[in-house]
């Protein structure tokens, strides 16, 4: 018994070895958003201030990369999800021998690093939208060539997820529906889609959320404009302030309440379905002619 | 100019032998039943999916991949110089890699750098596998249902702040005025601060810290479909700890061990943010190499060649981790 508890003990301290080291340096760093030295520090802790926050808001680059970084998120989103959808559908109907060459260029962006998707896309739409001088003048822009660096490999996490859920889909509902008279267009919109709509909605997300991250891709993609991660970047390499762990804190604050929304959600879920089955079981033994004790 | 556009042709040739083979194919075995894609699709929506997928694959994976490679076998040159007598192709780019032209002695710095590169890789890689195992196995296999979800919900929180600001709070923390010099200070364990950062400390734990992630949901993953007879079957005949997880767990768990370890491989290889702004002054990471190319020297051929000579090393060292691990991409990638 006791050898179990001493296993049980360690386990408890190694899981609070493992949260501290990941929760441990943005703790210490969002203290220093809140303290008065202009070198972010955690102690001594000076005074209690908000100031860094209003300097956040007024850095002019910062306002224009967050600006960007949206714009490029909704881009990407835009582009990525019915690049995935339409991907994974082909995937179910392409020739059978070209499947595997077309599942491995679909997946290589996903293992192929940053840096090297940021660098081919600028060397190739740099003459490819070089090669008139409209297209230099309109399309030859940061925004534009970051949308398609990131949505290349953006595009391979919403093929992966939408997939994922396409495997499950029963064709007995497609047949169904064809044998009805439907045509398959219209299966397609009415039954395919709605059966997606979840899918296409964490698609969605994760691929806003990986643009609006992303660095390694970005830098080079972005040519002479910025977005927040490119205006962050140059900060820390000039140096530190308490404005960026005021930018950090905001992010924490702003994670941390879609995941708790999330679990919230997903909870009140659970508690439906849970009360779904209840009932379909106490009307299933209504139908059988047990009798049931109504409201129980 | 006219070797870039080669590279135009070969989707297109590919396309065709594959165009070719299934029209072969579904001439021999004639089959009535069997809906075109066409007919199974609509007109307009076919051709809406063909489209999307074509730009995708061609415009921003296939094309610009295919480009680079070409862009690092041609000489560095102005741009109106470019398709023009001088612009021939050439391995200079690869052969700098080797030898430094400017000097022509052996280009040991930027060796250096991708060995260095590939090693430290390695190692956190095998770092973090040690670091995420048992957490993974927990989650997986020993806690409640109530509190994996607790976890799950902690381990993606601060994923969500970005790369960059996650090494700023290990700057902070490891700086020579930060929280771990005033403690290892005022506790008398140290008389002056050490260099975390210059000491490449840093670089080090940026690394491991910022793809933790990466790794544990493989193996959790990997490590929740197993089914807990086992393990207990294997309890019960008398088989230590280790042992289980030697013989059981580890080789069930082999597909999301590789997944997790190429991801994170492929990662810290490639990474840009954290040996930026957590390695020492003197401190060369391969793709800084790169990096400095295109914005210190311009010079995009060579940074093309030394970011193909990167990505064959990655796609080796993939082959060496599906190799070793007996399994297939398609589980690696999930």
């Amino acid at each position: 018994m006791t050898s179990k508890l001493v296993m049980k003990s360690m386990i408890g301290f190694y899981i609070f070895l493992f949260f501290l080291y990941l929760f441990g340096p943005l703790l210490v760093m969002s203290v220093t958003a809140f303290n008065t030295p202009s070198y972010p520090q955690a102690v001594p802790f000076e005074a209690f201030t908000l100031d860094w926050f209003g300097k956040l808001y007024n850095h002019k680059a910062m306002m224009e990369g967050l600006r960007n970084s949206f714009i490029i998120g909704f881009g990407v989103v835009a582009l990525s999800v019915p690049v995935g959808l339409a991907a994974s559908i082909i995937m179910n109907q392409i020739y059978h021998r070209a499947r595997s060459t077309f599942y491995l260029v679909t997946v290589s962006p996903v293992l192929t690093p940053g840096v090297i998707i940021g660098i081919s896309t600028v060397i190739f739409w740099k003459d490819v939208l070089g090669a008139t001088d409209f297209t230099k003048e309109y399309f030859y822009k940061g925004i534009i060539l970051s949308i398609f660096g990131q949505s290349s490999f953006v595009a391979a996490y919403c093929l992966l997820i939408i997939m994922a859920r396409l495997q499950r889909f029963d064709r007995a509902q497609e047949e169904a529906a064809l044998d009805l008279g439907a045509s398959y267009p219209q299966v397609f919109w009415h039954i395919l889609l709605p059966f997606l709509k979840p899918a296409l909605i964490s698609a969605a997300v994760v691929a806003f959320l990986s643009s609006f991250e992303n660095y390694n891709t970005t830098t080079f993609a972005i040519l002479a404009d910025k977005t927040l991660v490119t205006v962050l970047a140059g900060e820390v390499r000039q140096g530190t302030t308490p404005a960026l762990s005021a930018l950090a804190v905001i992010i924490i604050g702003i994670s941390l309440a879609g995941a708790i929304a999330y679990e919230l959600m997903k909870r009140r879920e659970e508690a439906q379905a849970e009360r779904a089955k209840e009932r379909a079981k106490i009307a299933e033994r209504a139908d059988v002619g047990v009798p049931v004790a109504v409201g129980a | 100019m006219s070797s870039r556009f080669v590279v135009f042709l070969i989707p297109i040739v590919v396309i065709a032998i594959f165009w070719a083979m299934a029209n072969r194919e579904s001439k021999l075995a004639h089959d009535p039943t069997h809906k075109g894609y066409f007919e199974r699709n609509g007109m307009v929506l076919g051709i809406v999916f063909i489209s999307l997928v074509a730009f995708w694959t061609l415009f921003l994976v296939v094309l610009p991949y295919l480009y680079m490679v070409v862009e690092s076998f041609h000489p560095k040159l102005v741009p109106a110089k470019r398709g023009g007598p001088e612009d021939v192709l050439t391995i200079a780019q690869y052969k700098s890699f080797f030898i430094e032209p400017s000097s022509g002695d052996w280009n040991t710095t930027h060796f250096w750098a991708f060995g260095y590169t590939i090693v430290i890789s390695i190692i956190i890689t095998a770092l973090n596998f040690i670091i995420c195992y048992p957490l993974a196995y927990y989650m997986a296999q020993a806690g409640t249902l109530q509190k994996v979800r607790l976890l799950m919900l902690a381990l993606i929180v601060p994923y969500w702040v970005n790369e960059i600001l996650r090494a700023f709070s290990l700057r902070l923390l490891l700086a020579s005025k930060g929280l771990i010099n005033q403690a290892l200070m005022g506790l008398g364990i140290t008389d002056g601060p050490i260099d975390f950062l210059g000491n490449n400390t840093g670089l080090f734990v940026g690394l491991s810290y910022a793809y933790l992630l990466i790794m544990v949901f493989p193996l959790y993953n990997a490590i929740e479909s197993l089914d807990k007879n086992q393990i207990e079957a294997a309890r019960d005949l008398g088989a230590p700890w280790w042992k289980i997880h030697r013989d059981v767990v580890i080789p069930y768990a082999k597909p999301g061990i590789a997944s997790g370890c190429t991801m994170v491989f492929m990662l810290s290889a490639g990474s840009l943010a954290a040996p930026q702004f957590l390695g020492g002054p003197r401190t060369l990471w391969f793709t800084s190499v790169v990096y400095d190319f295109f914005f210190q020297s311009f010079n995009w051929p060579r940074g093309a060649a030394y970011a193909f000579i990167l990505l064959v090393a990655c796609i080796l060292f993939v082959m060496l981790m599906l190799r070793v691990f007996k399994v297939s991409l398609g589980e690696t990638i999930r």
